[in-house]
């Protein structure tokens, strides 16, 4: 598989460990209310769905940026590829 | 039809013309007291273990292909019993203990071979992991004995004991290990429970679940609803889709792991042998054909095929193992889709929803626990009560801070 890294282009997937689900972007928070299960489901509970997956790869051989990766779980084909700082960045409300 | 030596021969001299398919092919029928959603080897075992052991009639086993055609026709056929924890290892040796007489419980030859697994050490600390993994196995009533390096060369002189990165120390071996035909293993399970009066009906995918006031009531198919009192699901590799489809989340991550098999050799490998430090394994089949595999391809996936760098990393580890294998070809490569759990170790439970019950998250070990799986799966379909040795394999262990993990390594399924 070949990765489109944003900013050094096309990159063999070997040159990647992979993390698993991008949701682990969202690390809850352990002083709020009910943090436990927040945590469990965020420690152990997966969508694992077939089809379009977000998940993230870490460029350990490379520039050592982690990415947010779309890719088909059914086909192996890669959708899409931002850098995870982009995209935790956005969901904090926008650019710094 | 009840197979014998007497009836292989009276059919040799007749032409064959006696033998009949080994279970009908049944239209699925409104409603049953149980429904197994899948159609592989844990949920043929349970079938017919409902049937036979605990007398359960109306049962029926839905495939969404061909029987046979998910992960026990995808595997590297070992059984063995050498776990460690106390969650597991009782639970393991019961399925071997099941194994030994499996052929005789379904009158059918699965070809189970006990000829023994070899896990090889490469340090002293792995050596001393091995023994107490060795007194563990006794201690739940299984064998076990610690080879050193004499012991080892005695089996396999031909393995390369001084790999500079990986010299073989030792290993831990259980003679009582093997192999079984894994395609016999279904055909076997499958008549058994057909003459028991199981419907098994293939090519029926079930596409979701009918759900009441928090009671299951039965299962929307591709061949239309189906009423049940009670459904299993055992659909290895695919339960997190499946189980999505009931509204629940699992603690489990689809992923890919391959399978290899070279030409067909002469004898040279009569056990099992394993690399655990290069992961890298390998039997040969009866028919000749080295048999081996390694690690998963490392990112969720349900394709049922790999890709490149695995098989090359794979490849490498049996190099470094056995460097005779340089000089036998690839005959064919194939992937299953592993159920990997966030502690490496399987779940049977029942689920949040009244009538609903899993059998997943038997990561890359599924095969060898076929019998014991299906035994415990039935005990707890029949009586709502886990079965003695399965009761450490629950569901909400994860929330209780009771996971099982066998490897030490931590809830990623990406380093099992």
């Amino acid at each position: 598989m070949l990765i489109p890294h944003p900013l050094l282009g096309l990159r063999d997937a070997q040159e990647f460990t992979y993390l698993g689900d991008a949701a682990l972007l969202n690390r809850p928070d352990g002083m709020a209310e009910g943090a436990a299960e927040a945590f469990f489901d965020y420690a152990y509970l997966r969508d694992n769905p077939a089809g379009p997956h977000r998940e993230l790869w870490f460029h350990e051989q490379g520039d050592r940026s982690w990415l947010v990766v779309t890719r088909d779980t059914v086909t192996h084909e890669i959708l899409g590829a931002e850098l995870a700082r982009d995209v935790a960045l956005a969901a904090k409300g926008g650019a710094q | 039809m009840q197979f014998s030596g007497f009836r292989v021969i009276k059919e040799a001299l007749t032409g064959h013309k006696g033998w009949k398919p080994l279970w009908r092919n049944p239209d699925p029928q409104p409603s049953y007291d149980y429904i197994i959603v899948g159609g592989g080897g844990h949920g043929l075992a349970t079938a017919w273990n409902l049937a036979r052991t605990f007398g359960a009639k109306r049962i029926a086993v839905l495939e969404k292909g061909w029987l046979g055609s998910g992960n026990i026709g995808r595997n590297t056929t070992i059984i063995r019993s050498n776990y460690m924890l106390p969650g597991n290892e009782p639970f393991y040796e019961l399925s071997m203990k099941l194994w030994e007489r499996m052929e005789q419980d379904l009158n059918f030859n699965a070809m189970v071979s006990q000829r023994g697994i070899l896990n090889l050490a490469h340090t002293d600390a792995q050596r001393d992991a091995f023994r107490r993994r060795g007194n563990a196995m006794r201690f739940a009533g299984a064998d076990s004995e610690l080879l050193d390096q004499d012991g080892v060369r005695a089996m396999y002189p031909w393995l390369n004991f001084d790999n500079a990165r990986f010299p073989i120390k030792g290993g831990l071996l259980q003679r009582r290990g093997g192999t079984a035909r894994h395609d016999g293993v279904a055909w076997g399970y499958a008549r058994a429970a057909d003459r028991l009066g199981v419907d098994i009906i293939q090519n029926c995918e079930v596409t979701g679940f009918r759900i009441e006031n928090g009671r299951l009531r039965g299962v929307e198919t591709s061949r239309g609803f189906i009423g049940a009192g009670k459904v299993g699901v055992a659909v290895a590799g695919s339960s997190g889709r499946v189980m999505a489809k009931a509204g629940l989340r699992l603690p489990i991550e689809s992923h890919v792991l391959q399978a290899f098999v070279s030409e067909g050799l002469k004898p040279v490998v009569d056990g099992v042998i394993t690399f655990g430090a290069g992961h890298f394994y390998v039997s040969q089949s009866d028919k000749g054909g080295l048999v081996f595999g390694g690690d998963i391809d490392g990112y969720n996936s349900y394709a049922q095929r790999g890709n490149l760098p695995v098989i090359e990393d794979v490849i490498e580890g049996g190099m470094a193992l056995m460097p005779a294998i340089g000089r036998a070809r690839l005959l064919r490569a194939w992937g299953g889709i592993m159920d990997m759990s966030m502690d490496g170790s399987p779940i049977i439970d029942r689920t949040p929803i009244e009538g609903l019950y899993l059998n997943a998250g038997w990561c890359y070990g599924g095969f060898k626990a076929t019998p014991a799986s299906g035994l415990c799966f039935a005990h707890l379909l029949a009586t709502d009560r886990p079965h003695e040795t399965a009761r450490f394999l629950r569901l909400d262990r994860f929330a209780r801070g009771l996971v099982i993990d066998e490897k030490g390594m931590g809830a990623q399924p990406n380093l099992h």
